[in-house]
């Protein structure tokens, strides 16, 4: 078998910390405790597949896969795609990722969300595909509204896609969220500000995609997501000092 | 490395409706199948066991928004894609307990690692995903290297489910008293 390097270890500048008083749900969900570091082993490096086939044609697109036949969910028309490439620029293939978001009004279709704006009754609000072998991965979605939460004060959430990646590794798992270009809500929100550092929210800022847009039909925003990859630059700077 | 990591944000209380659509109540999306609702397929040879728990906040109130995600090896101690069968498994816990049941085969260990099952852990106010490990009370445990690490005892028993009756309990605390120990995975 081939030995595998671990994965890098997630870089703490450019990721939040736990516990971030200013998104107050944070402040009672956050250990206190140091993360346990260990030597990771299989388990970690090796992780759950899914096959092409546990998705169907239509999983990638939000403006039919719940609606009625011949109907379409109402909004503002988009394409989101990109690439998932791991910390040196390997694609990430075959992978899958999973999308979840609120309508074009900014409900979400869940028993728990109360906010007045009506459901779209051809709005599911989900959607999944598995990368190719490029990594590439797109769908095509309505632009989600931004929202008010209860967070204590008059918070609203900029319009926002949440994307579940899976990688190849258990160690790479992960979700967050994508923001679009411009949008004045993203230096006001607790949770975007969850993270301290400004490139890497502007990482989590999708941009518009002239070049994929396509006349009279939809835009096309441009959205790369990158996971942790094998083999550390430690290793590689020790190699070019020997 | 010439790219730098996309930062993690919170699952937010709705990750049902991306991960696990029918629990969200998305009739018939995905066929009705949400994805994980089996760790393995019905003939994978193993000693059957269930494990059950809730998950909790740092005020003892139940976290009844996360959702778990399971990982491990099967009973020949092959992850799936080694050629071992599944072993991934993915559970919304109720909305009033926070309470989960997961039924599965005991994982074998492997080298000296106890058998184990692998947690990752999200829900709203969880800023990165959590991995802790369920390890069994009664199996060989002492050499294994991430319970070996851990001095208090206290802090130990978090990653030991215990026999309770017809299946295994294991609890998750966020914070507080009790609370998990979570791994820099
Ligand atoms: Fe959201």
């Amino acid at each position: 078998m081939i030995k595998e390097k671990p994965f890098n270890r997630l870089d703490m500048s450019l990721q939040p910390q736990a516990l971030t008083p200013e998104y107050r749900s944070s402040r009672l969900r956050s250990p206190m405790h140091k993360l346990l570091s260990f030597t990771p082993g299989q388990g970690e490096l090796l992780g759950p597949n899914f096959g092409h086939d546990v998705i169907n044609p239509n999983d990638n697109d939000l403006i039919i896969n719940y609606a009625c036949p011949g109907e379409a969910a109402i909004g503002e028309q988009i394409m989101v795609h990109g690439y998932m490439l791991d910390e040196n620029a390997r694609p990430v293939s075959n992978s899958l990722l999973e999308f979840w978001q609120a309508n074009a009004g900014g409900r979400y279709r869940h028993n728990k969300d109360g906010y007045l704006a009506p459901l779209d009754p051809n709005f599911g609000g989900c959607g999944r595909t598995i990368t190719d072998g490029d990594g590439y991965y797109s769908l095509r979605t309505i632009r989600p509204g931004p929202y008010p939460w209860p967070n204590g004060g008059n918070d609203w959430r900029p319009a926002h896609i949440h994307f579940s990646c899976f990688g190849t590794g258990w160690a790479q798992r992960l979700i967050t969220q994508m923001y679009f270009e411009g949008d004045p809500h993203i230096p006001l929100c607790p949770i975007v500000q969850t993270i301290a550092n400004p490139t890497a929210i502007d990482r989590l800022t999708a941009r518009l995609d002239m070049a994929h847009t396509v006349p009279m039909n939809f835009r096309a925003f441009r959205f790369d997501i990158i996971l942790r990859g094998q083999g550390s630059t430690l290793f590689e700077n020790k190699l070019e000092g020997n | 490395m010439t790219r730098l990591q996309s930062a993690s944000q919170t699952a937010g209380p709705y990750v049902h409706i991306g991960c696990t659509p029918s629990f969200a109540g998305l009739e018939n999306m995905y066929g009705g199948h949400d994805l994980g609702a089996e760790m393995f397929s019905s003939d994978t040879s193993g000693l059957l066991i269930t494990i059950k728990g809730r998950i909790f906040d740092g005020d003892g109130k139940p976290v009844t928004d996360a959702m778990l995600e399971f990982w491990q090896a099967d009973a020949s101690g092959q992850y799936a894609s080694q050629g071992g069968s599944q072993g991934w498994a993915r559970r919304a816990v109720d909305a009033e307990l926070a309470g989960y049941y997961l039924q599965t085969i005991l994982p074998a260990a492997i080298g000296e690692d106890a058998p184990h099952i692998k947690v990752w852990v999200v829900a709203r106010g969880i800023n990165l995903g959590l991995h802790t490990r369920i390890y069994f009370d009664g199996q060989a445990n002492a050499n294994d290297p991430v319970l070996t690490s851990i001095n208090d005892p206290v802090r130990k028993a978090t990653l030991i489910a215990i026999q309770d009756g017809e299946s295994y309990n294991f609890d998750i605390h966020l914070q507080g008293e009790n609370e998990t120990v979570f791994l820099n995975v």
